[in-house]
Parts: structure tokens; C-alpha cells; sequence
């Protein structure tokens, strides 16, 4: 006989999943038990919605679903925010929570909370395990379904009896078969073809990189299709890291907290191919003008993407990958000498905003240096807020990745991301830029981080001030400021001394970029504290 | 305008509830609802007719696709034969009898229950007709009404979704 709960650990051994986020409760326990026997690592967080965060940091950084395992009830409800930011954004995770006795179901016991039910519109799909028989081709479709097609997160709720029960042997399946889930890989070459023709025909085409390149692996098959094209290209924040910033054709991220450059190029282009991206409202805000304006070549592998927000000319449904792979290969034609020479006097007049100060740490030239001192394969998390625009404008991706809560827009997600990122990348530099409104949403990690000796650099924007919120109450709200201030900081230096976090303050940038250069080249965790003016914006 | 589409899903617990929350959250109205299990009894159709434009059923198909327990969503365009069933109890005393038989004869529906002030008729046809038998009935006192929502399939050989598939 073998139980319920050493069945869910062998299904996790067999998808190879060497390490998970967790925080047990009784509901989860038989599966903890036999946790304990296994070669798996398990990371205790210090709230559930940060091991959600930290698996998508994990998955982000080495491309298989970060798993994590919450208990019944308010274990699981704390999970929901960390699922659905993950679900925003397509990342693939495996969520475990432990359930109350399946014959105790409704009646409302101890800990008891429908969770498949609160979490059906936050995730990729879910399942309520009625008998553990199920357990083995459920953990096989889940991992299968989180990490295929639209990546998303995948919900496995498990009564405790069901861990408890037993089975005569376990059996892994080899495949899955899911009559209602084949998702398309291979874009209609038709559409392919119009696609081609479109690009060669267009005056002032423009690419659009969102986070399905990422998500897709297509990184490659987008920098030949820009090479051999000389198509000027910008990106959504998801998108941010395929294209380099020192790329030529490339303009930066467009949007209501973008780079001018990008989305002046946007107004006047005549074709746009859309590459994974979702065309959410903070990155075109007016769909309607750009469609009538613009030629719109949609790519993604999700249909319903396609269509959702903007009308397509020629949609394209398949992997980004493949896709962008037939279209470098098969367009010829270079994009006209004129446009290219347009959009790079636009980005030649740009001058990136943000001088450094001897008053404060001003963050966007801090965020560039700190750009050019770190790795070439670094990871950078941004987490949200006035500090997120900083980051993400300023920050030059090279080989490495930059992960933020683009979609569900998270406050607290840099922290345990960068948890993640550091164990799926263990020699890898791992930095997290937070506000200090947003770091205290999860400093709570910074246990985790201790207990697991984990050398990630946290780096905390204090302005004392709620800054985004505090914009929109300026801009649209007659500078009326409610609850938008942060009083009662603690003194952050002294917070992570408390935890034995070596941490430092820096009040002018001189200072920061001393201390950025100590701090990265130190191989312990470290806190820098950056002293920021609270009346200077995003952008 | 509206769609009927006839949507296959596997017949498993929850599967009403992913569809009915997709609609909600989505803001798509749902006019009606019908659900029941197929020739193959792993597998359960939902008829559902919604009102809006082409760009909203087409969002509808999609989203309903992308639910893992969905099999195949075909918009029923062209010529299908949709019908519900609806049980109607109408305000009678003998008196009238004859006049809702007449009506009910017309139609082609049917009395299923009589009692000394009351009538009932069961009735089988298009959302339409259906709607025109409740209004000749109307005068007489509606007392209560129950509707299965729209069933539909398509003529000919056609099928939602071939065996084997």
C-alpha cells in the first residue's frame, strides 16, 4: 500500500521538482510527513502568498512551473493574490493545498475554505482530489497544463483523507490526454505569408515584444527576425530583457510609463506585429486609434487574446517561437531606410530623465549605474510602484532577466521573487529594487532569506511615501493626499541588522553607487537603503 | 442578436460553475442555459444562447474554449432546430376551457394538468413560438411558468463534434 501523500511526493519527484515553497498547516501534514523523506527541498516562507511569488521567481528564472504548497483555509486564501498575479502574467506554477476530510466538505469546518471555487477565475485550471487513485494523472495534467501553451498557474486542492488513504501501487503516467486542451504550436502558414507580405509592403512597420516571447523561449528568432529586417521593435514592461537596450532597432517600453521614443514610433507606425503581448491598457491605452491608424499583425498562442482587446488584420495563433522563427526566415525585404532613420533621430534626441544628486539618491541614474555595474546574466526583480518605473526604464537587460508584476501590478512581489530566482539560479546576481511601501508588503521574507543563507541584495527606495498613488492624487485628484503617507518607517538598516543582514544607508547617489559596488561584490545577502526625494515622479 | 451555441464538455462536477463564472466575470449575458449528457455519457452539451455582436460571441468561443473540461463550442449558424420545453400554468374556471384548448390545440401544445380554476399546458417548440403562446395566454392569467431554456442541433448529418475525433 502506498498513500495519498507519498504518491504526491513521488508525482513531484517524477516531474523532477527539486525544491518548493511552502508553510504547513494540519490539512497538509500527511503530505509534509512524507516531504520529510524525499530528496526535495522545501522552503519555508513566512506567508503563503510569498511562496506563490517566489515559484514564479523560480519558474521565471529556469523555465519549469515553481511549485508551492499552502495548508486549508486561510493558507489557501492567502495563496490566492501570489496565483493571481501569476496568472496575469502566464507563469507557470503548480499550487498544493492541503483540504479538510473530503466528507466534511460544506459543512463549514475548522479552516475549511472552497478554494477551487475562490481561485477558478485566477487560474489556469484547478482540481478537487475526490480519491487519491486520481492523484498521479492529476499531478501529470497539471504540471502539463501549467507549462504548455499560455503558461498559468495550475491548483491541486487535497483533502486530507485523500493524503491519508491508500492505493495497492503507484504508477506514473507517461502522457496526458486531455481531450479539450491540444494547444496549437505551429502558426498557419497562410497567415504566415500574408504576414511576410504585410512587412514587406508597410512604409513604417514596427514589432511589438511582449511576455510571450519570454514565456516562449523566443528570444533568438526576435533578434534575427530585428537583424535581418531592421524592423525598429519596442516592448511591453513583460516584454522588457528580450531586446537589449543598446540594440539599435530597438526603442524601449511604450506605454502610459514608457519611453517616449517607443511610443512616439507607435503613433506613427502603419503595421504593428503584436508578439505575445495582450495590448493591456497601460501599454496602449487607445487600441481602437492604433487599429485604425495601424496594420496589426497579432502573434500569440492563446486565441482568445487575439481579437480581445484589438482587431487583428492578420492574426497568428502558435508558439512565438516557431512563429517568429518562419518569419525571419522567410522575410526578405528591409524596412524602409526612411522610418529607421525617423525613429532613430527620435531616440537619438532622447535624453533619458534623472541626473545624480547630492541631496538624495536620485534612482533612475542610481538604477543606469547599477545597471552597468551588475553581471551580464543578472536577474533583477522590480517590484511595484514609482520604483518599478524606475527600474524598468532604466534597468539594461543583457543576457540576464528582469521579473515584475506586470499584469496584476503586486506590491511586495520583488522579495520573494528574487528568492526564487536566486535558488533556480544559484550563481547567478540577484537584485530586488523595492519602494519602501512595497517592501514592507513582505519583508516578512527576509527570515526566509536568513534561514536559508540566500545571497540576494535588496535595495529599498524610501521616499516615506505611497509615490504612485500619490501621483494619481496629485495629477487627478487636485493634490488632495490621503493615506498616502508613510509614517512609522522603521529604519530599515536596523530592521535587517536585527535579522543579520548586513545593511547600509545611502543618502546622495555618490554614496548608493559606493555601496552598490560593496554590496555586489560581497556574496552575502545585502540591504541598501536609498534615501529618494518624495516629490519626484515615475518618469 | 442571438447565438445558440452548442458547447461539449466532459460530465464531471464543477463544470456548470467554470462556464457560469466565466460569464460572469467576463460581463456576457446569458439568455439561456441548457445542460445534459450526450450518446456518450463521459461527455455532457450545454446549449447556451447569448445577445450580443459577432465580436462578443466570438470572445465567448474562445473563452469557453480555453476552459480545460471544454471540448468543442460551435456557434450554431445556418439551419438547426432549436427547441425548448415549457410547462405554463394558466388562471382557468370551465368556463374558459375551451377557449384556452383552442389556443392550446392551435399551437400544438398540450394540457398536462387541470383543476378547477387552473390549467396547465406543456408546450415544445422555438423560444418564439413559445413566446407567442404565452402571449395568447396572457389575458387569461399567467400564474406561473417553467422553461428548460433553448435545446438546439443542426440539421442534416452534421455534428458538433465526430466520433473519434
Amino acid at each position: 500500500m502506498i498513500s495519498g501523500a507519498e504518491i504526491m511526493v513521488k508525482c513531484l519527484e517524477n516531474e523532477g521538482v527539486s525544491l518548493l515553497f511552502g508553510y504547513p498547516g494540519a490539512a497538509i501534514c500527511p503530505f509534509y510527513d512524507r516531504l520529510s523523506q524525499s530528496s526535495i527541498r522545501h522552503i519555508l516562507v513566512r506567508e503563503e502568498q510569498n511562496a506563490a511569488h517566489a515559484a514564479s521567481g523560480y519558474a521565471r528564472s529556469c523555465g519549469r512551473p515553481g511549485v508551492c504548497v499552502a495548508t486549508s483555509g486561510p493558507g489557501a486564501t492567502n495563496l490566492i493574490t501570489g496565483l493571481a498575479t501569476a496568472y496575469m502574467d502566464s507563469i507557470p506554477i503548480v499550487a498544493i493545498t492541503g483540504q479538510v476530510n473530503s466528507e466534511l466538505l460544506g459543512r463549514d469546518v475548522f479552516q475549511e475554505a472552497d478554494i477551487t471555487g475562490a481561485c477558478e477565475p485566477f487560474t489556469k485550471h484547478s482540481y478537487l482530489v475526490k480519491d487519491a487513485k486520481e492523484l498521479p494523472r492529476i499531478f501529470k495534467e497539471a504540471f502539463h497544463i501549467a507549462s504548455t501553451g499560455r503558461p498559468g498557474p495550475v491548483l491541486i486542492d487535497v483533502p486530507i483523507d485523500i493524503q491519508q488513504s491508500g492505493i495497492a501501487e503507484f504508477k506514473y503516467p507517461q502522457q496526458v490526454d486531455i481531450i479539450g486542451y491540444k494547444p496549437r504550436t505551429q502558426g498557419h502558414a497562410l497567415q504566415i505569408k500574408r504576414a511576410v507580405q504585410a512587412m514587406s509592403e508597410a512604409k513604417r512597420p514596427l514589432i511589438c515584444c511582449g511576455g510571450g516571447v519570454v514565456l516562449a523561449g523566443a528570444r533568438k528568432e526576435l533578434l534575427s527576425l530585428l537583424e535581418k529586417t531592421q524592423i525598429p521593435a519596442v516592448s511591453t514592461m513583460m516584454g522588457l530583457g528580450v531586446i537589449p537596450l543598446d540594440n539599435e532597432s530597438y526603442l524601449g517600453m511604450i506605454g502610459t510609463h514608457g519611453r517616449r521614443p517607443a511610443n512616439q514610433a507607435l503613433l506613427e507606425a502603419d503595421l504593428v506585429i503584436l508578439c505575445g503581448a495582450r495590448v493591456g491598457d497601460r501599454a496602449i491605452c487607445a487600441p481602437d486609434m492604433l487599429g485604425a491608424q495601424a496594420k496589426i499583425i497579432h502573434i500569440d498562442v492563446d486565441p482568445a487574446e487575439i481579437g480581445k482587446n484589438i482587431t487583428a488584420h492578420i492574426p497568428i495563433v502558435g508558439d512565438i517561437r516557431l512563429v517568429l522563427g518562419a518569419l525571419a526566415e522567410k522575410a526578405s525585404a528591409r524596412a524602409p531606410q526612411e522610418w529607421i532613420e525617423q525613429v532613430r533621430a527620435y531616440q537619438r534626441d532622447y535624453v533619458p530623465r534623472g541626473e545624480p544628486s547630492e541631496d538624495f539618491v536620485e534612482p533612475r541614474s542610481f538604477v543606469r549605474a547599477l545597471s552597468g555595474m551588475m553581471k551580464d546574466d543578472a536577474i533583477l526583480t522590480a517590484d511595484v510602484g514609482q520604483n518599478q518605473i524606475w527600474s524598468v526604464n532604466n534597468f539594461n537587460v543583457k543576457e540576464g532577466r528582469l521579473l515584475t508584476s506586470g499584469g496584476l501590478g503586486t506590491m511586495g512581489y520583488a522579495l520573494p521573487a528574487a528568492l526564487g530566482a536566486k535558488l533556480a539560479k544559484p550563481r547567478r546576481q540577484v537584485v530586488a529594487i523595492c519602494g519602501d511601501g512595497s517592501f514592507q508588503m513582505s519583508m516578512c521574507e527576509l527570515g526566509t532569506l536568513c534561514q536559508n543563507q540566500i545571497d540576494i541584495k535588496i535595495i529599498v527606495m524610501v521616499n516615506g511615501r505611497l509615490g504612485m498613488v500619490r501621483e494619481v492624487q496629485d495629477k487627478q485628484y487636485g493634490g488632495r493626499h490621503i493615506g498616502t503617507v508613510l509614517d512609522g518607517n522603521p529604519d530599515f538598516v536596523r530592521l535587517a541588522e536585527a535579522y543579520g543582514i548586513p545593511s547600509a544607508l545611502a543618502e546622495n547617489n555618490r554614496q548608493a553607487e559606493e555601496l552598490a559596488r560593496k554590496m555586489l561584490s560581497s556574496s552575502k545577502a545585502f540591504l541598501l537603503v536609498c534615501r529618494v526625494d518624495p516629490d519626484l515622479p515615475s518618469i | 442578436m442571438k447565438y445558440t451555441l452548442s458547447v461539449l464538455v466532459e460530465n464531471q462536477p464543477g463544470v456548470l460553475s467554470k462556464v457560469s463564472g466565466l460569464f460572469a466575470r467576463r460581463g456576457f449575458n446569458i439568455d439561456s442555459l441548457a445542460v445534459g449528457v450526450t450518446e456518450d455519457s463521459r461527455i455532457s452539451r450545454m446549449t447556451i444562447v447569448v445577445n450580443g455582436d459577432e465580436h462578443l460571441v466570438e470572445q465567448v468561443e474562445k473563452q469557453l474554449n480555453k476552459l480545460i473540461p471544454v471540448i468543442k463550442v460551435k456557434v450554431l449558424a445556418g439551419d438547426f432546430i432549436s427547441s425548448e420545453l415549457s410547462l405554463v400554468k394558466v388562471s382557468c374556471t370551465p368556463q374558459y376551457r375551451p377557449e384556452i384548448i383552442q389556443i392550446a390545440d392551435l399551437l400544438g401544445a398540450r394540457v398536462v394538468d387541470v383543476s378547477l380554476s387552473s390549467m396547465t399546458l406543456q408546450f415544445s417548440d422555438t423560444a418564439q413560438k413559445t413566446e407567442t403562446l404565452f402571449a395568447l395566454l396572457k389575458p387569461y392569467g399567467i400564474k406561473e411558468i417553467a422553461r428548460t431554456g433553448t435545446l438546439a442541433i443542426e440539421r442534416g448529418p452534421g455534428v458538433t463534434r465526430k466520433q473519434n475525433a
